[in-house]
């Protein structure tokens, strides 16, 4: 067991070290997950076995209870389709339903009026993005974006250059950071949309979406965010930001699984042309019956995080500094991937040299973490994120993401980074690798020989 | 509690300690802290409060979290799960 252990981690660090050709994408992603299926097994927990701390707030967050009483009445009472226009069952949801449109209209500064509830982020981002593309491709065929986006941003973008679009992937700084001057000069006469995310999932980083509002309002093109990770948790205003489309997910804001929002201007007006075709619900831009205890689920997710984004911001300022310094005083050749200033504290990722991620994670089996984002987690290929901030192929491969959220402890933070220190020492003390760096051979100048 | 204001302080402190019995017996480790912390931070926050009309509304607002609190604690109890790792004292089998 130990021996297998160790050979893993030789192979793995040296495969991160050595410049193998790398298979195209769909052959290694079959053979990766063959392998993932080994090195992580997914099992259930024993009936007496400790469940491990979730510090996995990027992925998703537990449901507030406030959130779930609120949503019960109309799981068990107040079933009524919210359409129905004839009866008091289609009233009282429908009401029910407005109440909530309002609710994450206030958290955005928007108007009731411009919000369509869906079913999450990804059909929110499909919508603006193929939506938008399409109803003005006579004129505009081009479309902005970074190479930092989330994965249905991108595959949305690569759909449409199947059908003819022009897509430009902006890259980003090693901060994670966009370039303004350069988006400024990517930008052409026939652009449509530029598409940049708020704060991303993975390092965390925040970016300048005020400067990036005002250059695309005075070029007149639109300007769509993804906005699922920084809602509830930094201050929104649609009219300040100038943003046109926002995409609003409800899982990640303590809110249920399976509903989120689109947020599309009136004034001036964003047109769209729908993905879903059905009974014209929501002004004729999604069809289809919208789920009343989820959307008030949402709306009551998103008043929760209005009143409490203070309260929350300053605690998990407060954690995940101490996670941050605790783990770094202890442990050298630690890296923070991200800008440290502009960033969002409750995602921190981490690179922990000459340790690879995934046994880590395997070592960290108390606690609930991820290696770069959920989407990418099932191959082993390090997270296209990472690689698109420049970090090293091995530092890419030993990243950590923690996330912090309104229900972490300090005890819980305390623990997690007691483990990751004592796991870190132990997995480095096994590496070959650690014990060269400790000799003073610098690594990058040795040529490594394929057996 | 501030002795000026016009609501005694006898029944504000038996929500408040009735809020914090009932946080404590929420079974999820999370929650349970959470509620026990937003409470006592909620409280302290509005220590000094004296307007009569913001007080009778913050203690609705408390009562109404007290009935939010007794319903959920009531629904976690009815699924109950294993216990995290960091919980001082393990189920008894």
């Amino acid at each position: 067991m130990m021996s297998k252990n160790v050979t893993r981690t030789l192979l793995s660090s040296m495969r991160g070290i050595s410049s193998s050709p790398r298979l195209n994408y769909p052959q290694s992603s079959v053979s990766a997950s063959k392998r993932e299926r080994e090195v992580i097994k997914s099992r259930e927990l024993e009936k007496d076995e400790l469940r491990p701390l979730y510090m996995d707030f990027q992925a998703t967050t537990p449901m507030d209870p406030r959130v779930l009483d609120t949503m019960l009445p109309y799981q068990v009472n107040y079933y009524g389709n919210p359409h129905s226009r004839t009866h008091a069952y289609g009233w009282e949801s429908e009401a029910a339903m407005e109440k909530a449109r309002k609710q994450v209209a206030d958290l955005i500064g928007a108007d009731p009026r411009e919000i369509v509830f869906t079913s999450g982020a990804t059909e929110s981002n499909n919508m603006s993005i193929k939506g938008v593309a399409r109803f003005y491709k006579a004129k505009k065929k081009h479309v902005i974006t970074t190479q930092i986006e989330h994965k249905c941003v991108l595959d949305s973008c690569r759909v449409l250059e199947s059908e003819g679009f022009e897509v430009t992937y902006l890259p980003v700084k090693s901060n994670g950071l966009i370039d303004l001057q350069q988006l400024d000069e990517t930008i052409r006469p026939d652009t449509s949309l530029v598409s940049v995310m708020t704060v991303n999932n993975e390092i965390g980083v925040k970016q300048p979406i005020k400067e990036i509002g005002h250059i695309c309002r005075s070029k007149n093109l639109f300007f769509h965010t993804d906005a699922a990770q920084a809602i509830g948790k930094i201050p929104i205003n649609v009219s300040d930001l100038k943003v046109d489309l926002m995409s609003i997910s409800g899982h990640k804001i303590y809110g249920p699984k399976g509903v989120g929002a689109l947020y599309v201007r009136r004034r001036p007006r964003v047109r769209i042309e729908p993905l879903q075709s059905g009974g014209g619900q929501e002004r004729g831009l999604r069809s289809g019956t919208v789920p009343t205890p989820l959307a008030v689920g949402l709306g009551a997710a998103c008043e929760l995080a209005q009143q409490e984004m203070e309260y929350d911001h300053a605690r998990v300022s407060v954690l995940a500094n101490r996670l941050v310094q605790k783990i770094m005083s202890e442990v050298p050749d630690v890296v923070m991937n991200g800008d440290p200033e502009q960033r969002y504290p409750g995602c921190i990722n981490l690179s922990f040299a000459y340790v690879e991620g995934e046994s880590l994670l395997m070592a960290l089996k108390d606690v609930a973490l991820s290696s770069g984002s959920a989407c990418t987690s099932a191959s082993l290929e390090p997270s296209y994120v990472l690689r698109a901030i420049g970090a090293d192929e091995d530092l890419a491969h030993s990243s950590i993401r923690f996330g912090i959220g309104r229900f972490t402890t300090e005890e819980e933070v305390d623990y997690t980074a007691e483990k990751c220190i004592q796991q870190v020492r132990r997995l480095r003390e096994m590496s070959p690798l650690w014990e060269m760096v400790q000799e003073g051979v610098d690594l990058k100048s040795i040529k490594w020989t394929q057996h | 509690m501030d002795f000026r204001s016009s609501i005694p302080a006898a029944p504000v402190l038996s929500l408040y300690r009735r809020l914090l019995k009932e946080s404590r017996s929420f079974p999820p480790y999370n929650y349970r802290t959470y509620a026990l912390r937003r409470v006592r931070d909620a409280f302290r926050e509005n220590r000094s409060v004296e307007d009569p009309k913001a007080l009778e509304q913050l203690l609705n607002k408390a009562c109404d979290s007290l009935a939010i609190i007794q319903r959920q604690v009531s629904i976690r109890k009815m699924y109950e799960t294993q216990q995290t790792v960091v919980e001082p004292e393990p189920k008894n089998l």
